[in-house]
């Protein structure tokens, strides 16, 4: 009898030993797998160390994508910010800098999300309300007003309106001298998973995937150190999807986004080793971090086998990771955020993540003020500096129940894959809401058993404190930023050319027509200081509208 | 309650951009699975598109989901909406993001019924809509 099969053996014996007299409940992962009590060498079936894991920054990467990881360098901090104007906004990224942030990341108002100038009827209240309002090219060169864009990276949660953003920041970088080899940053740009959660789509998938297209070209011609895209599962997650469902579904979408940059004729290590990822981390720690070992794993595999990539950059999922998920916080008791903020950051490091952002605690309420920004951020800074996480690579790997759940993982997301290509692939099941039907399936269930009970959430449904009065700061829109976004935006139109914004915008509509890049035709319009809205009236006018499939 | 003859018909709406939609869709199943007739308006409405498909489904009840911070000015615009069209007369709920005590007295004041912040358990709203709901 070998070892592994001695160990199996003597495990059956101790849980008949153990349990049988006293059972223990039944404990179930996030994602429906049953759980053992303990784990064993037995329960990692024909486990090979270097096939599954090798060694950090080599193939197939489930240890991390980088050699020695954060001994040498740190993740990047990356605390998501904007609000107001672009003054506000510029103001709050020096301080955030000042605290200790080593990378930006620009939160958009939904006007700016959806394709809506500010002066807009439709969108009267939520100028500035979410993020920072952005109307023409001029709001971004005051965002990034005195912070050279060679010196620092960015992150732009933006996907209807990615290429616009993109175009804007280019010119910015223009107009401050910065060769475009040298500009850094990471556009969402991730169109599939706005209709799968999150919503901020403009028009149909089909022409929402060239534009998606034509920023990946752009960006991979023209600006080598810009990352055109981060595939997000985090979303999908906050929408109801499991960790399985979560890594399923997005290396799905991402599978068809370098489907369609193969199309266009571009080779896949030209543009792969730009693809970024943006992963979730909820409630259970050690399901969060085998998840991230396994996506990891898992793309690899599917890099090297499935679209024969040569350069090992291709096959390394490299990700910008939020540690707390935001449908974690509650409003009840809102401190308890910061340790639910606290461990989701922990794991996302334990999981191996290139930049982390981590969920500041009033988020349940509003935005984050100047405050509660900064204690996020100290958070990270205590785990990267006090806590000795930082000093060894995938400190878990090698622990029975890690490897075990990573296997698994791996496994189910590979089937559900499969499924879904069987079925036709995510546009198609994004167009008949076939994914977001399971996405919501996961919501429901889960929604009762935090009522029941049966999940559980403190201070919500166990140790809850009846009729608390909340009295903290929480973070106001000032009365002053609508008006002031609409003087900015009159000035603007009132100084510019109209007739080369015309030009530019006919321009723009025969490309979009065509079958051209066109990022250069956005650019130019955006350089004759069109707006950002006057640019989305042409392309829903060519692409027409999306009918939302019914789900519930 | 007694089972009543006829459903009550609820029409589940997301006024304005927030794509939010986890607990609209979530509300809209448990609404259903308490016996009513939930029509959902999907994603990005305005306020007239609100309005007219609330009475073009002639609706005992909107309940609005809101969590972008716009909870009051559209629910003012929306229930002034409805008082033009002369349908004031339906229950008006509001769920979502509502951060504060006085923002839940501030949209009591100005017309709406029921207000559920996140984490409302569904018996809680499917209670409140049974009592409210008289027959018209």
């Amino acid at each position: 009898m070998d070892k592994t099969e001695d160990i199996r053996k003597d495990k059956e014996r101790w849980v008949k030993d153990c349990l049988s007299k006293k059972p223990v409940k039944e404990a179930k992962s996030v994602s429906g797998f049953d759980l053992d009590v303990v784990y064993t060498p037995a329960d990692l079936n024909d486990f090979d160390y270097k096939r599954d894991l090798g060694f950090p920054g080599e193939y197939p990467y489930t240890r991390g994508v980088y050699g020695p990881m954060y001994r040498r360098n740190l993740w990047t901090m990356r605390q998501y910010a904007g609000f107001g104007t672009a003054e506000e906004t510029n103001e709050r990224f020096n301080y955030l800098l000042k605290v200790g942030n080593t990378g930006l990341s620009v939160a958009f108002d939904l006007a700016t999300q959806m394709g809506y100038d500010s002066d807009d009827p439709m969108v009267e209240e939520e100028v500035g309300r979410v993020g920072v309002a952005v109307d023409t090219v001029k709001d971004m060169e005051t965002i990034f007003a005195g912070m050279p864009l060679d010196k620092i990276t960015t992150s732009f949660t933006i996907n209807g309106c990615a290429s616009i953003i993109l175009a804007m920041y280019v010119v910015v970088a223009e107009k401050q001298g910065v060769p475009l080899e040298k500009v850094g940053g990471t556009l969402q740009n991730d169109i599939l998973k706005e209709y799968m959660a999150r919503g901020t789509w403009l028009y149909p998938p089909e022409p929402s995937l060239r534009m998606v297209t034509d920023v990946i070209e752009f960006c991979t011609k023209n600006l080598p150190r810009f990352n055109p895209i981060s595939i997000c599962g985090g979303h999908l997650r906050g929408a109801g999807a499991n960790p399985v469902q979560e890594g399923a579904y997005s290396l799905s979408n991402a599978i068809t986004y370098v489907e369609r940059a193969v199309e266009r004729g571009l080779d896949v290590d030209s543009f792969a080793p730009r693809l970024s990822f943006l992963l979730g981390n909820r409630e259970e720690f050690f399901e969060e971090i085998a998840k991230m070992r396994a996506v990891r794993r898992l793309w690899a595999r599917i890099m090297k086998e499935r679209f024969g990539a040569k350069d090992p950059r291709s096959m390394m999922l490299r990700v910008f990771a939020v540690g707390g998920g935001g449908i974690d916080l509650t409003k009840e008791q809102p401190e308890t955020n910061i340790v639910r903020a606290a461990i989701g950051t922990l794991g996302v490091i334990l999981g191996g993540a290139q930049a982390v952002m981590t969920c500041p605690y009033d988020e349940a309420y509003a935005i984050p003020t100047e405050e509660s920004e900064r204690l996020a951020l100290r958070t990270q800074q205590i785990i990267a500096h006090e806590s000795g996480v930082a000093k060894v690579v995938d400190p878990l790997g090698g622990s029975y129940y890690i490897e075990s759940l990573t296997n698994r993982i791996e496994e189910e997301m590979k089937k559900m894959m499969a499924d879904v290509e069987k079925r036709g692939g995510m546009v198609k099941l994004i167009e008949s809401g076939y994914v977001q039907g399971e996405i919501l399936k996961g919501a429901y269930e889960e929604e009762k058993k935090l009522i029941s009970g049966e999940k559980a959430k403190v201070g919500v449904n166990m140790f809850r404190v009846e009729e608390e009065e909340r009295d903290f700061e929480l973070h106001q829109l000032s009365p002053e930023t609508f008006t002031n976004q609409l003087a900015k935006l009159k000035a603007v139109k009132e100084e510019r050319d109209d007739e080369k914004v015309k030009a530019s915008l006919d321009r723009l509509r025969s490309a979009l027509k065509g079958t051209e890049n066109t990022i250069p035709y956005v650019m130019d319009v955006v350089r004759a200081y069109g707006t950002l809205g006057e640019i989305t009236a042409v392309m829903k006018d060519v692409f027409g509208k999306f009918r939302e499939p019914s789900v519930v | 309650m007694g089972k009543r003859e006829i459903p009550i018909r609820v029409l589940v709406a997301k006024p304005g951009l927030d794509g939010h939609d986890r607990g609209a869709k979530v509300v809209v199943r448990a609404l259903r699975d308490a016996g009513m007739e939930v029509i959902y308006t999907g994603l990005h409405q305005s306020v007239d598109q609100v309005v007219a498909t609330a009475i073009q489904e002639d609706v005992d009840v909107i309940g609005l989901s809101i969590l972008n911070g716009v909870h009051i000015p559209i629910s003012k615009k929306i229930i002034m909406k409805l008082k033009e069209k002369g349908v004031e007369d339906r229950l008006i709920t509001v769920g979502g993001v509502i951060p504060t005590k006085e923002d839940e007295e501030e949209l009591k004041r100005i017309g709406v019924h029921g207000v559920f912040p996140t984490s409302t358990p569904f018996d809680v709203i499917v209670d409140f809509i049974e009592s409210n709901v008289h027959p018209r």
